[in-house]
């Protein structure tokens, strides 16, 4: 998962479709805010590929960073109400035989809708 | 046949036989209701869940010198003392004055009960009697005389559920919903809720004692907007015998605060109807999924599902598989009724007998208004459109001498395609972009229909940050317009009466 940062000469190019080809790479929009002279994308790569599409985005000049923030539940605060099971756009969270949630962190794509629903806190990227 | 007597000298010899509501539908499957209903005495329900409807007595103490208080806040958020001088009630749903939706009521209720300080401000005028006219102080759940807690409405029978047909996310009291019936939410846990194991209120009513947050409640009569089969309760229970474990405060995002409530009841099986009763399946419960949409009283059924098929996770609408959440906590309402079995087991908890029963027949009316203005009494009937050919100097000729900011743009059969305001015109101007009104015109166009209230009508130019929205019929065609000066209007004309 890569952060992309474009200004205002990359935001013009089609630069994603231009690294896919060229690298013959699958790339996967998770969130994308283009405007007129800047822009912000959150990007999936395959693990295997992802320094070699790293080092690509930095030789076109656009400011990438890799994301590492993780989806953390506090159970302490958690009961297990639900709330977050039908806003995810991964179904990240299942209820298990207990009806309790269990979280599937590798489909989560930190778009943290869940975050700002959950009614008690207990969900945050860290 | 057997008395509530008789099972409580069973609770005390330790021998009664207790299942949970789960359990008693699984022993109907294996031997029948007859056979479950001599060998069973007592079902445990249980329910957890947001219920605003819910808030604390408290007694303070006097302080020295007394005060009789005329407000009173605690961590800034206000508790109810138009009652004597240091009683206040505190409302779950209050939101604090310094934090807004992050904490309220039901935070400082939950923030009692784990034992912390919170902060008391009171305000007075003073009088003979009580002297003093303000205190800041802190104060913890052993320092108050009484902690009552009182909900007027708890435990609904079977709550409707939610879904969304409008193309933006609502923030509600039933969680967020997803534009274009994006998501369902339900609140309520089927077949293991108290209510619909006893949907004849034989045994739950005036007088049952429950459990309630962890400590023992009882059931103070029906609740407000108690109307079978929605019925209510009423109930009341010590706060000082409470436990975090069982109750939780809550944000509803961009809705509120309110209070999650574990409610355990017991019923006993008295006979075999009431054994039959207990046999209920999320299968057997129909819930209407109503559509928040249309934020009117009177909001339209989408459709009629079963407990199960919500339960399941995916309900269908309009031929699409649409996801659920549920908003209330199974696992925690089985962890509820599987505690209050504990309780009964050992001899820590003993039935009783309603002394009244709960109403098997209500109304429920509408609120009595003076009258509803909807949009069509308040818009301006002689409304302006242009052709999207017209130049756009003509439109802002139109603009000037009329002495209006929106023009509504429409085809040859009068029907809306867009819209121009005096600021798209002075845009154009600047950008020297002087062509025609199509040119310039917003094509996505925010409007009201007639019929619609003119609250409806405000809340849309807020959300959309926009001053006019056109009048149109269901065929897009324009009938008028109205804009923010008729709601200023409108609202002068309401203070001068």
């Amino acid at each position: 998962m890569f952060e992309l940062k474009l200004d205002p000469k990359s935001a013009k190019e089609p630069i994603i479709s231009k690294i896919a080809i060229e690298k013959n790479v699958l790339i996967n929009i998770v969130k994308a805010s283009i405007g007129p002279r800047e822009g912000e994308m959150i990007i999936e790569v395959n693990d295997e590929k992802a320094d070699e599409i790293f080092e690509t985005f930095k030789r076109y000049g656009v400011k990438i960073v890799k994301l590492e923030r993780v989806l953390v539940r506090d159970d302490e605060k958690c009961v297990h109400c639900g709330a977050c099971v039908s806003i995810c756009p991964t179904e990240v969270f299942r209820f298990n035989e207990e009806k309790k949630i269990d979280v599937d962190i590798t489909k989560c794509l930190h778009c943290g809708v869940c975050v700002e629903v959950c009614p008690f806190g207990a969900l945050s990227l860290k | 046949m057997k008395t509530i007597e008789e099972i409580n000298k069973k609770i005390k010899e330790g021998s009664v036989c207790v299942v949970t509501a789960s359990e008693m539908k699984e022993i109907i499957d294996e031997v029948g209701y007859k056979k479950a209903s001599e060998e069973v005495d007592v079902v445990t329900t249980g329910t957890f869940g947001a219920m605003c409807s819910s808030g604390v007595f408290m007694n303070f103490g006097h302080s020295d010198p007394p005060i009789k208080m005329q407000k009173v806040w605690l961590n800034d958020v206000e508790a109810y003392t138009g009652i004597a001088a240091v009683d206040a009630y505190l409302g779950a749903t209050q939101l604090s004055e310094t934090q807004g939706f992050e904490y309220g009521g039901a935070h400082v209720i939950e923030d009692l009960v784990k034992g912390k300080e919170v902060t008391l401000r009171a305000i007075s005028y003073g009088t003979d009697c009580y002297p003093r006219k303000e205190i800041i102080t802190e104060i913890s759940l052993e320092d108050l005389n009484q902690a009552i807690m009182v909900n007027p409405r708890n435990a609904t029978q079977i709550y409707r559920a939610a879904t969304n047909s409008s193309n933006q996310i609502l923030r509600t009291y039933m969680g967020t919903l997803l534009p274009n019936f994006g998501n369902v939410t339900f609140s309520g846990v089927g077949e293991i809720s108290p209510l619909v194991n006893d949907p004849e209120y034989r045994t739950i009513g005036l007088g049952t004692r429950i459990f309630l947050c962890g400590g023992v409640g009882y059931i103070i009569g029906e609740g407000t907007q108690h109307y079978p089969p929605y019925a209510t309760l009423m109930i009341k229970g010590d706060l000082k015998k409470m436990s975090s474990d069982f109750m939780r405060a809550a944000t509803m995002p961009g809705y509120g605060v309110t209070l999650f409530v574990g409610i355990g009841i017991p019923i006993p099986i008295l006979d075999v109807n009431i054994a039959k009763a207990t046999g209920i399946r999320d299968k057997d419960i129909m819930v209407e999924i109503v559509d928040f949409g249309v934020p009117r009283r009177d909001r339209p059924v989408i459709k009629k599902v079963r407990y199960a098929e919500l339960k399941s996770g995916k309900v269908e609408i309009n031929e699409e598989e649409v996801r659920v959440s549920p908003l209330s906590s199974e696992y925690m309402a089985k962890k509820t009724m599987r505690t209050l079995k504990r309780m009964i087991e050992r001899g820590e908890f003993y039935l009783t007998e309603p002394i009244e029963r709960l109403p098997v027949k209500s109304v429920l009316k509408p609120m009595r208004q003076r009258e509803i203005i909807v949009v069509k009494t308040v818009m301006s009937k002689d409304v302006i459109t242009i052709f999207p050919e017209t130049p756009v100097e003509e439109a802002s000729r139109i603009l000037i001498e009329k002495e209006i900011n929106h023009i509504p743009v429409v085809d040859e059969n009068n029907r809306l395609i867009g819209i121009v305001t005096s600021w798209d015109v002075a845009k154009a101007v600047a950008m020297g972009k002087i062509g025609k009104v199509s040119d310039i015109m917003t094509r996505h166009v925010i409007t009201v229909f007639p019929d619609e209230p003119v609250d409806v009508a405000a809340r849309r130019m807020e959300m959309h940050n926009i001053s006019a929205l056109p009048v149109i019929d269901s065929k897009r065609k324009v009938l008028g317009i109205i804009t923010s000066e008729d709601l200023s209007r409108l609202l002068a004309k309401k203070g001068a009466r």
